[in-house]
């Protein structure tokens, strides 16, 4: 019996089922922006082999992610590796057991957020050759 | 009182069969990415836009190549454990968990790898 419906019981974590709160929506956008920058990673690698392959390869890829919707792509991917890297931070904190307070959780949040903006902001600005 | 053997309780790998191994990976995969993408970003956002021989130029240089294929190595090892706890919590019913597990581990290692030769081969024939 214990073998029954063993590969389909009911999957975590049942988002529906929480009052929203500041703190999870870190929680949560750790995960997307995980999932996301996997796509982005496809992308920048493609464009790589495009440049290992050829000079007419490289043109296309390039075109492509050098566009305006590939610039627009590549700056969301920026946030989003900033705030992961922000918050990974905040989860290895929280592996060596500090800041587990609820005023320490939620100012690590904010904190998250301000940095993961900056990050982009400051990498976008040290592009330009300054 | 426990339970467990005296063998379980030495290899300490629990019902998992593979002890702390995966927890342990992640961060220190999470650790080593905290400079490595830092340093892998910085040098591509300043060259991106510069056409094909710039760009091979910058990536034929050792320390970019060097600092790229350290990034993707370890950067696809960590997507590789994360996405997996994704799944995990997420795909309903055995087959299509399975699928999309093996499907991971295939993602993860073809562009892995496939980074790794691309710097390799600009490095070697820039």
């Amino acid at each position: 019996m214990a073998d029954v419906n063993r590969g389909d019981r009911p999957l975590s974590p049942h988002l529906s089922v929480y009052r929203f709160q500041f703190t999870m929506l870190t929680s949560i956008l750790h995960r997307i922006t995980g999932m996301g920058l996997a796509v982005a990673a496809a992308l920048v690698v493609w464009w790589f082999l495009a440049l290992a392959i050829g000079e007419d390869y490289f043109e296309l890829a390039n075109a492509i992610l050098t566009s305006t919707l590939g610039y627009i792509i590549l700056i969301i991917a920026l946030w989003g590796l900033s705030y992961h890297l922000c918050n990974g931070i905040r989860h290895l904190m929280w592996d060596i057991g500090k800041g587990f307070s609820l005023g320490a959780a939620y100012a690590s949040a904010i904190a998250v957020f301000v940095g993961a903006t900056v990050l982009t902001v400051l990498v976008i600005i040290l592009a330009q050759g300054v | 009182m426990s339970f467990r053997t005296d063998r379980q309780r030495v290899e300490g790998l629990g019902t998992a069969h593979d002890g702390v191994h995966h927890f342990w990976l992640q961060r220190v995969t999470a650790l080593a990415l905290v400079p490595l993408a830092i340093l892998f970003v910085l040098p591509f956002a300043y060259n991106l836009g510069g056409d094909f021989d710039d760009m091979r130029a910058a990536y034929a240089h050792p320390i970019n190549a060097i600092i790229a294929i350290l990034f993707f190595g370890v950067m696809f090892r960590h997507l590789q454990l994360g996405l997996q706890v994704v799944i995990e919590d997420y795909v309903p019913g055995k087959a299509m968990r399975l699928t999309c597990l093996f499907l991971n581990i295939g993602f993860c290692w073809l562009f892995g790898l496939a980074a790794v030769f691309a710097i390799a081969r600009i490095a070697f024939t820039a």
